[in-house]
């Protein structure tokens, strides 16, 4: 595989939320606007890479048997990072994303990318990979994020498209987020087939 | 009453995975069918008020009295990791059909993000031990009967004509939506 190859994978062929269906539980949780999922993505693809780096490193000295949960340990370290900085320098999304941030230690999405990639590569393929990967699933979670934000407040990032009075207040509360995904995968099949 | 109260909220209000979103990943998962829907939750239920208590107490003789809150998300997730491997070697000794029956669920629940979940708002919300074994248990309740109910509605949408971009994942996700829906009925209860 190419560095090229390596870095488009994880935005359409291999994206998290829409094809391998990792990481659905921030993917639905924190999506009631495009600048919480961003958020919210960015803060996983540092961690991604942040861990990717490590463990590419390290997992050559780390035997078998404590594999997974060494790995755990080095993610919550960066998830540890992650929450005292956005707390310090982003209260007000820190606020918003509230549970959701300790809880990137149990997102799927970096424990499979550590255990399937950044433990069988070099620090460099891993950097690309977290990237890659990262950067697809802030995309995705800034799509259904701006989707809902769309029907439910009639906004976008914030800016008014129409009047609130017209919107789906559904979209922005729990159902809309399991309807809003399952159209958009169903959506995503669609272009991937023709 | 209180406990009432708690106990209404979590499973019907409040569910863990229709309202909170948390373990999305075993509800889509594991509810294809009934049976290993049930074993799921036995599992789950098991484990979270386990995890609750223990972190808990962690929370307060350890984290608290030293002045370390900032060590929670590592030491959780430790805790749990380990509490999920101690009682998966506990059950094979002692009690083997029960292993038979959830054996196959527990490596699943270190990633269960419920888990977790439960135990780090049990601490935000302040609970004393027996509220927080009341909250770990009926969120466990929630997250059970929310999957149970899901799996039943997937065995009948296997045997729909449906178009084939929507068909496994998408369709799974917009009934979810339509059970989310029907669980909102509930708020105002309490």
């Amino acid at each position: 595989m190419t560095n090229k190859e390596n870095f488009l994978k994880g935005f359409f062929r291999e994206n998290a939320v829409f094809t391998l269906l990792l990481g659905m539980c921030p993917a639905l949780g924190v999506t009631s606007s495009a600048i919480n999922g961003l958020g919210m993505g960015l803060a996983t693809t540092f961690v991604l890479i942040m861990s990717n780096v490590f463990i590419s490193i390290f997992s050559s000295f780390i035997p078998d048997k404590v594999k997974i949960p060494s790995f755990i340990v080095i993610i919550a370290a960066f998830v540890t990072m992650v929450d005292l900085i956005m707390a310090g320098y982003a209260p007000a999304l820190h606020e918003q994303l509230g549970v959701f941030i300790p809880l990137i230690v149990v997102n799927c999405l970096v424990l499979g990318r550590a255990e399937a990639f950044a433990s069988k590569n070099q620090i460099f393929p891993s950097i690309i990979d977290g990237v890659s990967m990262g950067l697809g699933f802030s995309m995705a979670l800034t799509m259904l994020g701006a989707v809902r934000e769309l029907f439910g407040a009639g906004k976008m990032f914030g800016i008014t498209i129409f009047s609130e009075n017209y919107g789906m207040l559904i979209f922005v509360l729990a159902p809309g987020a399991f309807i809003a995904l399952g159209y958009l995968i169903a959506f995503i099949n669609k272009l991937r087939k023709a | 009453m209180e406990f009432i109260v708690i106990i209404i909220s979590a499973i019907f209000v409040n569910n863990v995975v229709l309202a909170q979103f948390l373990g999305i990943c075993p509800f889509l998962g594991v509810s294809k069918k009934v049976s290993t829907a049930v074993g799921m939750t036995g599992a789950v239920t098991f484990v979270m008020i386990l995890a609750t208590i223990v972190t808990y107490l962690i929370q307060k003789y350890i984290l608290d009295a030293f002045g370390i809150g900032f060590m929670q998300t590592i030491s959780f997730i430790l805790v749990i990791a380990s509490l999920v491997q101690l009682v998966e070697i506990m059950l094979k000794k002692v009690s083997p059909p029960l292993y038979q029956a959830l054996g196959v669920f527990l490596p699943l629940i270190t990633t269960n993000c419920a888990i977790l979940g439960v135990a780090i708002m049990t601490i935000q919300k302040d609970y004393n031990l027996l509220e927080a074994v009341v909250f770990s248990g009926a969120s466990a309740i929630g997250f059970g009967l929310a999957l149970v109910l899901f799996a039943g509605l997937r065995e009948h949408l296997d045997l729909v004509d449906l178009p084939k971009g929507m068909k496994g994942a998408p369709a799974a996700l917009v009934v979810a939506g339509l059970l989310a829906m029907a669980f909102m009925g509930f708020s105002g209860i309490v």
